[in-house]
């Protein structure tokens, strides 16, 4: 499974090589945008001529920024350009911070992808609804795209979004064109300023705007542990079943491969087990606190 | 080295060895090891091996295991040969056949030893008590005397838990990361932006014990503690895993809130 993903294909010789998991693989960041006033999208190229990136929408890579650490960071990109890694990601912490800093030209360090993602295969030929909180956009917006790459396999796609201020909302450029290709997306906030005409409130209030059956459908969540619980609540009450609910899950990771052992929750593994998982499987877990 | 530590080397090939990825560096240790277990004919007053089936007989993964025969003015070890490597070593020590009397001898120290263990662990049932634990309120009962100093962590032979240690030169051309041991007792060990997931001592100390004798089971199809006693034996305030296992057995289920659980 996963071991598979953590090997490279040397362009020159096209021989896949394996790759230590614990060893960071050059990269170089080929374009730098500033998202809002703490998010940031990096394109990452390897370095050495090695391409041919694949990944599944929810997975993860380490990224090292040199001499200072190392995080795990969701992909955002399109699986279907694999010779660009892309991550959206706040500078919130000293790597976040030092990853902040990195601009077009500078080399930081990548290994992945790593864990399990979202449940593409069985969302085909399904309603859909993906519900994120402010940051939370970043892990699906994979989802998005494959679902937009092969649109007719998939039955009919919401997407609800929600964050603190109108600022926050990430990917907002790219909506139109989402709305066109047929994803219904709602986007509220809590805090509006004065040129917000959009929904405020909490991201669940929009649930009822779903107008679609929801019976049947796979749900997708990644945001706040708080905003998680009320949505699966919200979808609940439209009838979904516990095992056809997804969430992302976060825990501190300093290896990704199951040796460092941070990121147990419960009997899990974050890093290997999720960090997607289907909601029944950890709802015993998600009732307790400081788990 | 004793049967379970033992016990532990095999435990821990499975967290390093046995999923889908393999620790290279784990790997070369473990297949340089030239190992001889000294199976145990008396038992300390906070050991345990006999309830968790890890001694005090070395079972395997062992080059030689010794047991040390004492009668008298004799002193003699019994040696079983458990790899070519050990048989190969032995050729060069000066040795005799041992013959019944001696395997007698040597089970009957080992029987006899494995009935005076210092302490007992009822391990029947106990992973799936310990789901219904998390909220019990054994949990603030041990977190008022425990310090949260690590020891336990430290002195146990499964605890796998590390970190990372990044650093740099002045001019910051050079940057080296070491891999180092961490303890789950740790502050940051939990730590996401915006905090500790576990701040208080008593959700560490439930996430040590339900890990090693709990959820241990459901990630690696073993309990995680092999009975050496000595995160007892270190233990600065004197708390008594085993014995902290039997009260979540029996009060357990009453949770902080002063209501059952389930």
């Amino acid at each position: 499974m996963n071991a598979v993903l953590t090997q490279v294909r040397d362009n020159r010789s096209n021989k896949i090589e394996p790759v230590d998991p614990m060893t960071p693989a050059p990269c170089r960041v080929m374009r730098r945008r500033r998202e809002n006033h703490d998010t940031f999208t990096l394109e990452i190229a390897h370095e050495n001529g090695l391409v041919g990136f694949e990944f599944q929408p929810g997975q993860f890579n380490m990224l090292y920024v040199h001499g200072v650490g190392e995080v795990p960071i969701s992909i955002s990109g399109d699986f279907r350009k694999s010779d660009r890694i892309i991550h959206t990601t706040r500078d919130v912490g000293t790597v976040t911070r030092g990853l902040a800093r990195l601009r077009a030209g500078d080399t930081l360090g990548i290994r992945g992808p790593f864990g399990v993602g979202w449940p593409m295969r069985s969302a085909e030929g399904r309603n859909v609804v993906i519900v994120a909180g402010g940051i939370g956009l970043a892990p699906l917006r994979p989802v998005i795209y494959q679902i937009l790459a092969a649109r007719s396999h998939f039955g009919q796609v919401a997407l609800l979004y929600g964050a603190r201020t109108p600022e926050d909302l990430l990917f907002r450029r790219e909506f139109n064109a989402w709305r066109r290709k047929g994803i219904v997306v709602h986007e509220t906030v809590d805090r509006a300023d004065g040129s917000w005409r959009g929904h405020v409130g909490v991201v669940t209030a929009m649930i009822q705007k779903v107008e679609f059956e929801l019976v049947g459908a796979i749900g997708m969540i990644c945001g706040p542990e708080v905003m998680i619980r009320f949505t699966v609540n919200g979808l609940r009450g439209r009838n979904m079943a516990g095992n056809d609910i997804y969430v992302s899950m976060e825990r501190n990771m300093k290896c990704a491969v199951g040796f460092c052992g941070h990121c147990q929750y419960g009997p899990e593994f974050i890093c290997r087990d999720g960090p997607v998982f289907p909601y029944d499987r950890i709802e015993r877990l998600f009732a307790i606190r400081e788990l | 080295m004793r049967a379970c530590d033992l016990s532990a080397i095999g435990i821990l090939d499975t967290v390093f060895l046995g999923g889908p990825f393999v620790d290279s560096g784990y790997k070369v240790r473990r297949t340089n090891a030239f190992v001889v277990a000294v199976n145990c004919t008396q038992s300390g007053g906070t050991c345990f091996c006999a309830s968790m089936n890890s001694g005090p007989a070395a079972a395997g993964g062992f080059d030689l295991s010794l047991t040390e025969l004492i009668e008298g003015s004799r002193h003699e070890f019994l040696v079983t040969i458990g790899s070519d490597n050990g048989a190969d070593l032995l050729r060069q020590v000066s040795s005799r056949m041992a013959d019944d009397s001696h395997l007698t001898e040597a089970s009957n120290l080992l029987k006899a030893c494995s009935q005076r263990m210092g302490r007992e662990l009822d391990t029947r049932g106990l992973a799936e008590c310990l789901k219904k634990c998390y909220e019990s309120n054994q949990w603030e009962n041990v977190a008022g005397r425990c310090l949260a100093c690590g020891n336990c962590t430290l002195t146990c032979p499964t605890c796998f838990c590390s970190t990372i240690e990044d650093t740099t030169d002045l001019g910051g051309d050079h940057a080296d990361r070491f891999r180092k041991w961490d303890s789950c007792f740790n502050g940051d060990f939990s730590y996401i932006h915006g905090g500790a997931v576990r701040p208080t001592i008593r959700s560490r100390y439930r996430q040590w014990l339900v890990h090693k004798l709990g959820t241990w089971h459901e990630q690696f199809g073993t309990s995680g503690c092999v009975g050496c006693g000595r995160c007892i034996t270190w233990c600065p305030v004197g708390i008594d895993i085993a014995q902290e296992a039997m009260n979540l057995r029996i009060r357990g289920d009453r949770s902080a809130a002063g209501g059952k659980e389930n």
